[in-house]
């Protein structure tokens, strides 16, 4: 399992946090229960299993309901 | 495609602004309304675009948003051919989100400050011998990293050549540059003022104690309290639930127009931001001040507090036994200074460190036959004089002659809560000290202060000997003070504190007073930035100015005042919307957007005054 955080754009609507988490659930890979979004810091903090899904999956997911990732780190 | 509206959102919403200006000022000039009419369902599809893609995006993850509200709403008002409302309300509502962009990125303005604190790069020595510029994320632990004069340190490490000033305010908040040579350790995020220094490193990036405070800062601004979590629920059904309302009203009454005014006013937006955007300016507030406040439920309990209970030494007194008064008998001051100097560099006891700081440099003589009596000081020969140091009881054993002036002095100094040293010189007392721990300075205001700010009782629990602690606590204005407290006597004084129903903050230094930290409702350590510090406690006073402590209460207080406030207009915005809609005519789409975006930036910005609060004195 890998731990990501991928710093967002700013986030300023408050049903931005239900879309994101949204998206990420639907993608296969994610422990859905580690998804932590931080509206004040724009940030996601997420565990994924690096077999079923990557880390460009994990971003696409998210820049696909409209939300411009600036950096991502994977440990 | 998708992309391309996304990232020129900005760019839509002008270009639909400035449609319905034209709109607006070619039926005025030329009154023909074809022109009119083809301008705003131009910015109407313009508007509705990025607003429909969203919509679109959410429902792929079964989010019933508040596009979606907005979307049907426009397609509704379409269908009724009322261009007019759905190109305002486009505009609205993409003007209203780049507006709450702006604000809510300066609201957060104080953590990005302390961001900016943080060191991007460091000089890593490299395999060649040579110092190279790298990434921050490319130094490990183990590294050899250099920092030149004016440099910000990168790591938390230890010196292992040169030395230089180190200027520690963005951890401890004291501006005076601490001095650094071989073996001392460093901090990331400070600055070398002057000097140079080679240092390997212990901790790196989030691991640091800097890196810490920044992940206690970010994510106390995202905790939630009870209320919040509520709201969050609440928020969850409220947005279908207004659909579902808008249907119902158009079902029964056919009105097209009302159902989708309805369904504008369909987002508890301001109510959703309010509470967590006051948290966030006011946590912010904290960190720029030296205040860390972990999170939403511990400002709630703060701005509630009943009781504060100090822990004595160190707190609200120095920590440091000091010489406080002084009276002496007889001639020969110098000489005897000198003799009682030397006898008490002989011993390990803090009165005689007391002493010694307070005589300061003399010329020391050779001390011999020292006897040291428990429990009543110490005696010795100097140049054949014999020497006695010590409290009341080792004079009388060495049958000192006490004078009746003598014995009320002793009765004085015993009533102001010294400790006593008395010194006699071959059986003649010569000199008698008081010794006391001073409380520091400012406390006394400070103290007053809190209870202006509501707090109830002021209670100060210590190991010394309740004599010491009633003057203490008479001097402080305190409501109760307790001597003679073990480590398990001050928890369960706190726990019995706490059944009574009071709500208890724990003052301490957070070293080694962490189950009592951990007891209270509110456990603040003051004077830290420490790993322990930050753990076990609640709210962290990053210096040891006692001033702090008065401006956390009262930052809790105004962030509790201010999301109160903000909760308040959000709920009532809603109300005066949903009567004016039902029972009134002015309510239309775009006004009701008008004045739903118009609560929200009122929201995020009475939550931004919270960022400049300062305690007016």
């Amino acid at each position: 399992m890998k731990q990501a955080t991928i710093q967002l754009e700013t986030l300023a609507c408050p049903s931005c946090m239900q879309k994101i988490e949204g998206a990420l659930k639907a993608v296969d890979g994610i422990d859905n229960d580690t998804i932590k979004i931080s509206f004040n810091s724009s940030k996601v903090k997420l565990e994924f299993d690096e077999g079923k899904t990557s880390i460009e999956d994990i971003e696409s997911a998210i820049t696909r309901v409209g939300y411009e990732v600036i950096k991502s780190k994977v440990k | 495609m998708q992309r391309f509206i996304f990232r020129n959102k900005n760019k839509i919403t002008l270009i639909s602004g400035i449609l319905i200006a034209l709109a607006f000022i070619s039926k005025w000039t030329t009154g023909k309304i074809n022109i009119f009419n083809w301008a705003m369902i131009l910015a109407s599809i313009i508007g509705a675009l990025p607003i429909a893609i969203q919509a679109y995006q959410a429902l792929r993850v079964k989010v019933v948003s508040i596009d979606v509200l907005v979307t049907i709403a426009v397609i509704g008002a379409f269908l009724i051919q009322n261009f007019e409302e759905s190109a305002i309300v486009t505009f609205l509502f993409l003007f209203g989100a780049y507006l709450e962009q702006r604000t809510l990125n300066q609201t957060r303005s104080a953590i990005k400050e302390l961001l900016e604190l943080a060191p991007q790069t460091a000089l890593k020595l490299m395999d060649d011998g040579e110092y190279e510029e790298v990434d921050i994320d490319d130094v490990d632990e183990g590294d050899i990293l250099l920092v030149k004069t004016g440099a910000k340190v990168p790591v938390d490490g230890r010196v292992i050549a040169g030395e230089g000033y180190i200027n520690e305010a963005s951890i401890t908040g004291e501006s005076v540059p601490v001095e650094k040579e071989k073996g001392s350790n460093v901090y990331a995020g400070t600055i070398l003022d002057n000097g140079t220094l080679q240092i390997v490193a212990d901790r790196v990036g989030e691991d640091t104690t800097f890196g810490k405070i920044i992940e206690l800062v970010e994510e106390a601004q995202d905790s939630k309290s009870e209320a919040e979590r509520f709201i969050d629920r609440f928020a969850k059904y409220y947005t279908p639930a207004v659909l579902v309302l808008g249907l119902i009203v158009w079902l029964i009454t056919k009105d097209v127009e009302l159902a989708i005014t309805i369904l504008v006013l369909g987002c508890p937006g301001a109510l959703v931001i309010g509470v967590p955007v006051s948290n966030v300016a006011g946590i912010g507030n904290g960190a720029k001040n030296g205040v860390l406040l972990k999170g939403s439920e511990v400002i709630n309990d703060l701005s509630r507090v009943d009781t504060f209970v100090f822990d004595k030494t160190g707190t609200l007194t120095e920590g440091n036994p000091r010489v406080a008064e002084t009276k002496y008998y007889g001639d020969n001051i110098e000489e005897v200074l000198a003799y009682l100097a030397s006898v008490e560099r002989e011993s390990d006891h803090p009165l005689a460190k007391a002493v010694l700081e307070e005589i300061g440099e003399v010329n020391y003589l050779e001390v011999e036959d020292t006897e040291v009596v428990k429990g009543g000081g110490i005696i010795a020969s100097v140049n054949g004089h014999r020497i006695a140091v010590g409290n009341v009881a080792l004079m009388e054993r060495e049958k000192v002659q006490l004078s009746e002036g003598v014995r009320a002095d002793i009765e004085k100094f015993e009533k102001n809560g010294n400790s006593l040293v008395l010194t006699a010189v071959n059986g003649q007392l010569k000199v008698l000290m008081g010794v006391r721990d001073r409380v520091r300075p400012g406390v006394k205001e400070d103290l007053q202060r809190l209870k202006r700010l509501g707090v109830k009782n002021l209670v100060m629990l210590s190991g010394d000997n309740q004599g010491t602690v009633d003057v203490v606590s008479k001097e402080l204005g305190l409501t109760e003070a307790y001597g003679n407290m073990l480590p398990e006597d001050k928890q369960a004084y706190i726990k019995k504190l706490m059944d009574e129903g009071q709500i208890v903050a724990f003052v301490g230094d957070g070293v080694n007073d962490s189950p009592s930290l951990a007891l209270a409702n509110i456990g603040i350590a003051m004077g830290s930035g420490t790993d322990v510090a930050i753990e076990t406690s609640d709210v962290v006073l990053m210096n040891s100015d006692f001033n702090r402590l008065t401006h956390a209460l009262a930052l809790a207080k105004a962030i509790s005042r201010n999301m109160k406030q903000n909760i308040i207009i959000a709920v009532g915005v809603v109300f005066i919307l949903l009567a004016g809609v039902l029972f009134s005519d002015w309510v239309s789409m775009s006004v009701g957007m008008l004045v739903h975006e118009g609560s929200i930036l009122a929201v995020i910005l009475n939550g931004m005054r919270l960022l400049r609060y300062r305690l007016k004195y």
